[in-house]
């Protein structure tokens, strides 16, 4: 590698052997301190971690003083639980609309679960056929952003207000106590995929859990 | 055939080596060892965890643990801490406190964890940092956190607008970073214990999953 740089190979003249003995190497061997770079290269490379943890942000209802039962329009509620012990014994059943307890005063019929699951064709294909006027809208409006018709902010400000429009999907995530937490970001991740933006995790009530596990022993 | 000269001048390449160790020296942080493994479940968001938050980790079981990022807010916190339940710390323990991670212990236990060698800490089977009605000390160690994170933010501010510079101020956030396979009652609990202190947001903290179409 890096040499003491004898310049013409030694000649025989007395003159010239005196000045390389006196003249010292401009040169210094750089081969430790190369190894050394490379060695803490190598550590740092396989040590560092560089992915920060991604996070999912979420709101939760604020408590309500009053606790009078919610108007939603256009709501569909997902109940989670758990049919087994087994890695994939997710349970997910659904109903649209309103809740009606056995019962009711309002002498509805009751409520019926519908039980599907996390797959593509279960709970994706659900969101997107309710959802559809919601993505529809929203891909217009990509559309004409990307025609440069309407502004960057002017498209982000509209998407919002179609994902919060009045009579958007509103869908409710209620947990049973058996669910586990995996389900539950399952749920809002592909709310997130369907571009459902009116969510809540809300508590279940006593009857649709009566009813769950009614369902459940069958 | 010209002989061709064996050395080689290899100057760029150390200089690029160098230059790597560098930037590998100066973004690499020290990981210190959980408590816990947690196994996060996995979602498509892509959002970054802010730095100035405070995390509780809830393993399989359903402990939770608790941590602060910042150090000087961490012994700040340890000290509102001491007070409200009269444990006295020294000093050296704050300070050891301060370079610490997460951890689940109640505050009885927490003298003696903190006084513990690191190989010797992570043998210890926490029990989980207690968040029942009667000694809901996680909900404390919350409101401490966040009551002094303000206080340093405010006091950074001050020093801030002294000198004439501007501040960034950073909101806090709460960051939950639960096990897949952990109920959901105990995440619930957490959340319960965060909404009465009128905490409504929060960050899930998930892997990255790619999107299938």
């Amino acid at each position: 590698m890096a040499e003491v740089n004898t310049g013409d190979g030694g000649g025989g003249h007395g003159k010239h052997d005196k000045k390389r003995a006196k003249k010292a190497s401009t040169r210094i061997d750089m081969t430790p301190m190369v190894d050394l770079a490379f060695l803490l290269l190598t550590f740092f490379v396989l040590t560092s971690t560089f992915n920060k943890a991604k996070t999912m942000e979420i709101n939760f209802p604020a408590k309500d003083k009053d606790n009078k039962p919610m108007k939603i329009n256009n709501a569909l509620t997902f109940l989670l639980t758990r049919e087994g012990t087994g890695e994939k014994e997710d349970g997910l059943y659904y109903y649209y609309g309103e809740f009606y307890a056995p019962k009711n005063k309002d002498g509805k019929p009751v409520t019926e679960f519908i039980k599907t699951d996390f797959s593509k064709d279960g709970l994706r294909k659900i969101l997107l056929d309710r959802n559809k006027p919601t993505i529809d809208a929203l891909n217009d409006l990509e559309e004409k952003y990307k025609k440069k018709e309407i502004a960057d902010t002017t498209y982000k400000r509209l998407a919002l207000k179609e994902k919060g429009a009045k009579d958007a999907l509103t869908v409710l995530i209620k947990a049973d106590d058996k669910a586990v937490y995996k389900n539950v970001i399952d749920m809002v991740d592909e709310l997130n995929i369907c571009n459902v933006g009116k969510y809540a995790i809300v508590d279940m009530g006593q009857a649709e859990l009566d009813i769950l596990n009614a369902i459940k022993k069958k | 055939m010209p002989k061709s000269n064996p050395q080689l001048d290899m100057t760029p390449m150390v200089d690029l080596a160098f230059l790597l160790v560098t930037f590998f020296m100066l973004t690499a942080s020290v990981r210190v060892s959980e408590p816990v493994i947690v196994d996060t479940p996995s979602s498509t968001s892509e959002k970054l965890l802010p730095d100035n938050c405070i995390l509780i980790t809830v393993d399989k079981n359903g402990r939770a643990f608790y941590n602060i990022n910042n150090g000087e807010v961490r012994m700040k916190t340890l000290e509102q801490m001491g007070k409200q339940y009269k444990v006295e710390f020294t000093d050296k323990e704050k300070k050891r406190f301060a370079g610490m991670t997460s951890f689940g212990v109640p505050m009885a236990q927490l003298k003696q964890y903190i006084n513990m060698e690191d190989p010797e800490r992570l043998k210890v089977k926490s029990s989980g940092v207690p968040l029942d009605s009667l000694h809901n000390e996680l909900g404390d160690w919350i409101q401490f956190g966040r009551i002094e994170a303000a206080r340093q933010a405010k006091a950074q501010k001050d020093k801030a607008d002294k000198a004439g510079r501007t501040f960034k101020y950073e909101p806090m956030r709460f960051a939950i970073k639960a096990d897949g396979q952990a109920n959901y009652i105990a995440v619930k609990q957490i959340i319960k214990v965060f909404t009465d202190k009128d905490i409504y947001r929060f960050n899930l903290i998930t892997n990255l999953e790619q999107e299938q179409k």
